[in-house]
Formats: structure tokens, C-alpha cells, sequence
């Protein structure tokens, strides 16, 4: 599960990781003086710190905000890259300081904060958030609560996911069009693969089916409930025979020759958007306004969107979490609990895409259709996927898990490496990883 | 001091002790700023890192720390991704050093002449150094880009595939060590000529009499003039060399240095370790081998320089 929301703009932010170093260090001891509150003016100064784009500021949502609470005022800073986020938010818990009042936390990593740092973020039943449980998603909900029943974060978007596919390439391939037809064609990953092999035989210009194999495995990986850990928190991913099944699709399409190589968020993938370098992709909601940025007005309604093969999954989504050591905590739970209700999240999605947690603004955007996937039912596909994905058993270690896993997929993929030393590859960085 | 003292015979003699006193301490005090920066910012951190490394610490449980003793740094030894780090620092040190400092070396005798536009050249030549890395290494990720750089366009060309810059072991070492390369080199040229201009213009005078041809100069007057100015730049380089972690981090954006490690370096395991993992006993107890490492390599160096000197002296 790479960092949906995260990864979106890592290139963007490949200049951050130099600063990185410093900041983690100013991060250390003072905190950083932009994420600390005040009350000057009698108004409450409400810090926000998040990854990415979760679409508030955009969506107008804090302007809205203050105008319903008049003594409040939000202040929001922003890390491009979640894995730097991350590091620099993991730094500053451990130092205790310069924390914001509301923190986000990517999906991938809520099970760090429920099983490793409960004590360090804010139980939000003491605000009474046990009554907004009905609100959202159950797998959303349960995977913010801790073990002893405490709430640790409210859950924002969800990444269901769904098929992307050039319609102007499949028809040079002489492929089908349709979405309804593709949806019937690739309802297996066997049918997905099949298609991409009578793809290959015709494929206009030198594009390839598939970007790369890696995003094909988080795919098929965001199908399935148990991944690499089970219910009870042990490893398995080696003998998860769900993982295998993935890794050995991803092999094959690798060894068929059905991607076009590339690595997901780096400058060359970028490129490609736009180059139609490749014909489909794998995409979560949230993926939607990557595309959309990537391959620009000259894109619009070349693309379309099916159902995903192989059934429903969900990769990616986020939470809003707040530290114990933040200033104004009641301030920060009634923030939260506003932009996390339905009406905010249906909001974020019209605007940005990221597709909502809340129950009741999945039905309120059931009708939403996307001009530029050649008006595709988005708020149907997505909201299919959404409520029939699998619970998912998170780790702590899942990112890093999930990193070494697509590594060694990419040098079968790109360096024609045995499959079979490829994996154990990925066995000793895993080892690594969890040292 | 004592040449004043006569001069000033109006100085109570009550003061003299506490005067002395304060003569005596003031440069201690002048110079008490650094030390007291330096401990509190350098030696402090680097004894901290030294007890950290002996410890089983994550980021993320900073409380919980577990007594490792000598564990961090016996693991090293057995760990395959340690040993490819530290080849990989090895190879694109010199990759990037050895070219870097021969073209130097080369730039700074051209630049010695008197040319047109000499100061105007001398400037550009630091021009890399004063751009960022994160600047010069992402203008060049895009230029080593296997589908769409310039570079595998101009070998397109002449007729070379597409060489895959990221994946290729060589290759992304090469890649890297060419933006050590550009950003270096104009750097070292600057001190090269600066040590060539303290070599006596007799010299070159008497050699042209001789009527040895530049190159010819360039190796009996320049060189060993020059010997003492090039061991600095090799201690320096290896320093940068051994710490190299700017440019193989943005390369690609990864901490892993490319999908099968083929150019990360000890700097940027060090970093995975550490900021991607979290592990920072085991961060901590490569920072110590790092930091014991370059002071072999710089032992190693003044050592040959010394048995060089001794050599000559004795000549």
C-alpha cells in the first residue's frame, strides 16, 4: 500500500528530502515555529499539519469554517511527500514538541499510531466521538481504535479502485471501447491480462499496456483482507498465498511484456501520462486528479473508466489525528469532527477527487459524473468499490513491506531478474526493513 | 609585554596579578565560543550517537531502549546491504573523484595562462558549487532519463541504445558520479589555481629557457609545486566521498538507492536506516563506523604524504 495521497506528489517534492536533514534537526528541539499556536486577539489559532493534498483549503473549507466560528482562526502547513511527513511528524513525537493540533495520518500508517503510539495522541471519546461512530465506514472507524476501545484519529478519504484506460490507444489497438464491455472482459485478472496480450500484438506507437508491475501488485494487494500480517498481528506475508497469487501475476505480465517499465511517481512516469506511454492503470479515486495533472486539458476525455478486475479493493485514504501535546485540543476535535463529516467530505470529493469515509456522502455523491473520463459514473464505480471492499488488516509495518516487495517486482520487470531471486530479495529487505 | 612594561611605570602594581591573570585567560575566552559550540553541537551528538549505537531504539518507541552492546556493529559485518553500501561508496568515490580531480588539475593550468576573459572564466568555474544539489541532480535525473533524456537521445544518435541510467549498476554510478562531477570540479580548479599561483614564476621562466614544451612544465614545475595543494583536495574529496548522500538520494528519490541498491550509498543507508525504518541503534552504529572510516582514509593519507616528505628530504 504506497502512500496514496503521498506518492502523488513525491516527485513534485524531490527537492524536500535535501532539506530534510535539517529540519528534522531544527524539528527536534524547538519544533518549527509555524505549526505553534496562539491566541493573539482573543482568536484561537487552530494549527493544522498535513501531507499532500487533502483538498480543504481548495474546497474552501477553512474560510468556511471561520466563518462559522468567528473566534477561530486555521492555520494550515503543508509536506508535499508523506514518507518525509512522516519522518519529520514521527521526529517531533519523540521529541514531544512543535506539534501541530491537528496532525494527518495516511492510511498506511494508522497502525503504527493505534498498536505503537496510542499514548501519544488524543482519546477522542473524551470529546465524544464514540457518537460519530454510525457516520462512517466501519473498516474506517475500526481501524483508527485501539486495542483498549480508545479513538485516535476520524477518518477522511478512502481509496476504492477502480480501472483507467485510454480509449483513443484501445481503439487504434482495436480493442473495445466500452466500460460496461471492458468491465464484462477483465472481470478476472486472467481476462485483464488476455486483453493486454491482444493489446500488445496491435499497440499503436511504442505504449505498453500496463505502467508497471508494482502498481499492478498494490492493486491486487488492496483486493484482499489480509495481506502482511494477520488478524492477529503475525507476519504472513511469505506464506499468504493472496500475496503469492499477486506476485505471480505481476510476474507474468512482466514476463509477457505487458509494462511499459516504469517506476510509479518518478519524473519518467510523469512523462508518460502524457506521452501514452501506457493504455490502462490501476487507479484508486484519489489517483483521478494525479491523472488529471499529469496529463493535462490535452487528456480530457481520452480516458475512461471500468471496474477493476478481480473485484473490489481499496488502497490508500487518510485520517486527521490530534497529539497529546497539541495546544488547543477541544479546538482541534470540533475541527476535525466538522471536515470529517459528510457534507465536508462530499465537498473535498467535487473539488479533489478523494473519495469520502463517511456513509451518508457516499450516497450524497452516488450521481457524480467526470467530464474528463469521458463522463464515467465515478460516484457509482467508486462508491461500488467503496462499499464492498475488504476489511483490511493493517501492520505496522505495511509501507515498507509493500516498498520491498515492489522493488524486487521492478528488477524482474526492468532488469530481467529471476523471478525466484527476485523474491528473495525481497525476503532479505523485508528482514531488513524490520530489522 | 615586557618591552611596554617600562613605559607604563604609573600602573599600580596592585593590579599587575589580576591584569596578568586576564592577559593570560583572554585567548581563552576569544576562542571559548567555538569550543562551547563545538561541544554542545559537535561532541555531544557524536559521543550521543556513539551510546545510542550500543541500543536497540526506534524512532517511533524512543523510551523503549534495549541493551545491544556490541550488536549494531557485529550485525554490520553479516549484513549484505552494509557491504554493498560501503562498495558502492567505494566505487562512486572514485568514479567521481579521480575525473574530477584530473580535470580539475587540467582546468586550473589552462586558467593559469593569461587568457581573455580570465576572471569571467574563473567565476564560472564556481558556478556548479553554488547551485543546490537538489537543483542540479533533479535537471539531471531528467537528463539520464531512459525514455525521454537527453543523453540516451544524443547516443540514439550515434547509435547506442537506450542505456537504462537508473537500474544499470555502472551506469547509475556513473550517472551519479557525474553530477559530483559538475558540481566539484570547478571547485578544486579554483584551488588548484590558487596553488599554482604561489609557485615562483622563475621556475616556469627557467624551464621555457630549458625549452621544456607546457606539458613538460605542467609535470616538473606544476606537479610537484602543486603536491601539498593536491593532498589537501584528496583528504577533502574523500571526506565528501565517503559522506556522498545528496545526490544518490534525489537521483531517483529513493532511499534504497535504485530497486536493487545499486548505487546507495553508506550515507543514504545510514538514512534508511535510520529515517525510513527507524532504527536508530542501527543508524547510529553506521554514523560510528562512517565517522571511524574517514579517519583511516585521512590517516591513511597523511601517512603517505609524511613517508613522501620524508623521501624527498632525505634526497
Amino acid at each position: 500500500m504506497t502512500t496514496a495521497r503521498a506518492a502523488r506528489r513525491r516527485t513534485a517534492l524531490r527537492l524536500g528530502g535535501v532539506v530534510l536533514a535539517g529540519t528534522l534537526l531544527a524539528a527536534c528541539g524547538s519544533g518549527s515555529g509555524t505549526s505553534l499556536s496562539d491566541t493573539a486577539g482573543g482568536k484561537v489559532t487552530v494549527t493544522v499539519d498535513l501531507f499532500g493534498s487533502f483538498g480543504y483549503e481548495e474546497a474552501g473549507l477553512y474560510a468556511e469554517y471561520e466563518k462559522l466560528h468567528p473566534n477561530v482562526k486555521i492555520k494550515q502547513t503543508d509536506t508535499q511527500d508523506e514518507a518525509d511527513y512522516w519522518k519529520s511528524l514521527q521526529t517531533r513525537l519523540a521529541g514531544g514538541g512543535g506539534l501541530a493540533d491537528v496532525q494527518g495520518v495516511e492510511v498506511g500508517r494508522i497502525a503504527s499510531v493505534t498498536q505503537q503510539q496510542a499514548d501519544r495522541f488524543e482519546d477522542l471519546r473524551k470529546y465524544g466521538a464514540e457518537s460519530l461512530k454510525g457516520q462512517f465506514a466501519e473498516a474506517k472507524w475500526a481501524a483508527a481504535t485501539a486495542k483498549n476501545g480508545e479513538v485516535l484519529a476520524l477518518g477522511t478519504d478512502v481509496g476504492p479502485e477502480a480501472m483507467c484506460y485510454r480509449t483513443d490507444l484501445f481503439a487504434k489497438a482495436g480493442l473495445p471501447t466500452d466500460r460496461t464491455e471492458l468491465s464484462k472482459r477483465w472481470s478476472t485478472w486472467d481476462g485483464y491480462l488476455e486483453l493486454g496480450k491482444q493489446y500488445k500484438a496491435k499497440a499503436p506507437g511504442k505504449s505498453a499496456w500496463l505502467d508497471s508491475v508494482g502498481s499492478l501488485f498494490s492493486i491486487m494487494i488492496g483486493q484482499e483482507k489480509e495481506r502482511y500480517y494477520n488478524a492477529s498481528g503475525e507476519l504472513i506475508w511469505e506464506t499468504n498465498p493472496a500475496l503469492k497469487t499477486a506476485w505471480d501475476t505481476s510476474v507474468e505480465a512482466s514476463e509477457a511484456g505487458l509494462s511499459a517499465k516504469l517506476d510509479q511517481w518518478s519524473p519518467q512516469w510523469n512523462q508518460a501520462f502524457s506521452a501514452g506511454s501506457f493504455a490502462t492503470i490501476p487507479c484508486p479515486a484519489w489517483m483521478l486528479g494525479y491523472i488529471k495533472g499529469q496529463a493535462g486539458e490535452a487528456g480530457k476525455g481520452k480516458w475512461d473508466i471500468a471496474t477493476l478486475p478481480g473485484g473490489s479493493g481499496n488502497w490508500g485514504g487518510s485520517y486527521l489525528a490530534v497529539p497529546k501535546a497539541a495546544k488547543n485540543k477541544k479546538e482541534a476535535y470540533e475541527l476535525i469532527k466538522w471536515l470529517t463529516a459528510p457534507e465536508q467530505q462530499a465537498k473535498v470529493f467535487a473539488k479533489q477527487g478523494n473519495f469520502p469515509s463517511a456513509t451518508a456522502a457516499i450516497t450524497k455523491i452516488a450521481g457524480t459524473t467526470d467530464p474528463y473520463f469521458s463522463d464515467a459514473p465515478i460516484g457509482q464505480i467508486f462508491g461500488h468499490a467503496a462499499n464492498t471492499a475488504p476489511v483490511q488488516v493493517l501492520g505496522v509495518h505495511d509501507q515498507n513491506i509493500n516498498q520491498q516487495i515492489t522493488n524486487a517486482l521492478s528488477e524482474v520487470e526492468r532488469k530481467g531478474l529471476a523471478p525466484q531471486k527476485a523474491w528473495e530479495n525481497a525476503r532479505k529487505g523485508v528482514a531488513n526493513t524490520l530489522g | 609585554m615586557t618591552l611596554t612594561a617600562p613605559a607604563e611605570p604609573a600602573t599600580p602594581p596592585r593590579t599587575a596579578p589580576a591584569r596578568r591573570l586576564r592577559d593570560r585567560l583572554s585567548p581563552y575566552a576569544y576562542v571559548a565560543p567555538f569550543f562551547t559550540l563545538f561541544a554542545a553541537f559537535g561532541l555531544f551528538p557524536l559521543l550521543y550517537t556513539a551510546f545510542v549505537s550500543l541500543y536497540r531504539v526506534e524512532l517511533q518507541t524512543p523510551g523503549d531502549m534495549e541493551w545491544r552492546g556490541l550488536g549494531n556493529y557485529t550485525a554490520l559485518l553479516a549484513d549484505e546491504f552494509f557491504w554493498t553500501a560501503l562498495r558502492n561508496t567505494f566505487t562512486i568515490g572514485v568514479l567521481s573523484t579521480v575525473p574530477q580531480l584530473v580535470m580539475a588539475l587540467g582546468l586550473a593550468h589552462l586558467l593559469n595562462y593569461k587568457l581573455r576573459a580570465r576572471t569571467f572564466l574563473r567565476t564560472a568555474m564556481l558556478l556548479p558549487y553554488a547551485t543546490s544539489v537538489a537543483a542540479a541532480t533533479l535537471v539531471f535525473a531528467q537528463l539520464f532519463g531512459r525514455d525521454f533524456g537527453l543523453f540516451n537521445y544524443v547516443l540514439g544518435l550515434v547509435g547506442i541504445g537506450p542505456i537504462d541510467w537508473q537500474n544499470g549498476t555502472l551506469a547509475s554510478q556513473i550517472a551519479v558520479s557525474t553530477i559530483v562531477i559538475w558540481r566539484w570540479t570547478g571547485y578544486n580548479a579554483l584551488i588548484y589555481l590558487a596553488g599554482m599561483q604561489s609557485i615562483p614564476s622563475e621556475l616556469y621562466e627557467a624551464a621555457e629557457m630549458d625549452g621544456a614544451s607546457r606539458w613538460r612544465q605542467f609535470l616538473h614545475v606544476t606537479l610537484p609545486g602543486l603536491r601539498p595543494t593536491i593532498l589537501f583536495t584528496v583528504v577533502v574529496s574523500t571526506i565528501g566521498a565517503t559522506q556522498l548522500f545528496g545526490e544518490p538520494l534525489l537521483f531517483e528519490g529513493s532511499m534504497s538507492g535504485g530497486i536493487s541498491h545499486q548505487y546507495q550509498t553508506l550515507g543514504l543507508y545510514l538514512y534508511e536506516q535510520g529515517w525510513g525504518f527507524f532504527h536508530l541503534g542501527r543508524a547510529a552504529a553506521i554514523a560510528w563506523v562512517m565517522f571511524l572510516l574517514i579517519l583511516v582514509l585521512v590517516g591513511a593519507n597523511a601517512l603517505v604524504a609524511r613517508r613522501r616528505n620524508r623521501k624527498e628530504a632525505g634526497r
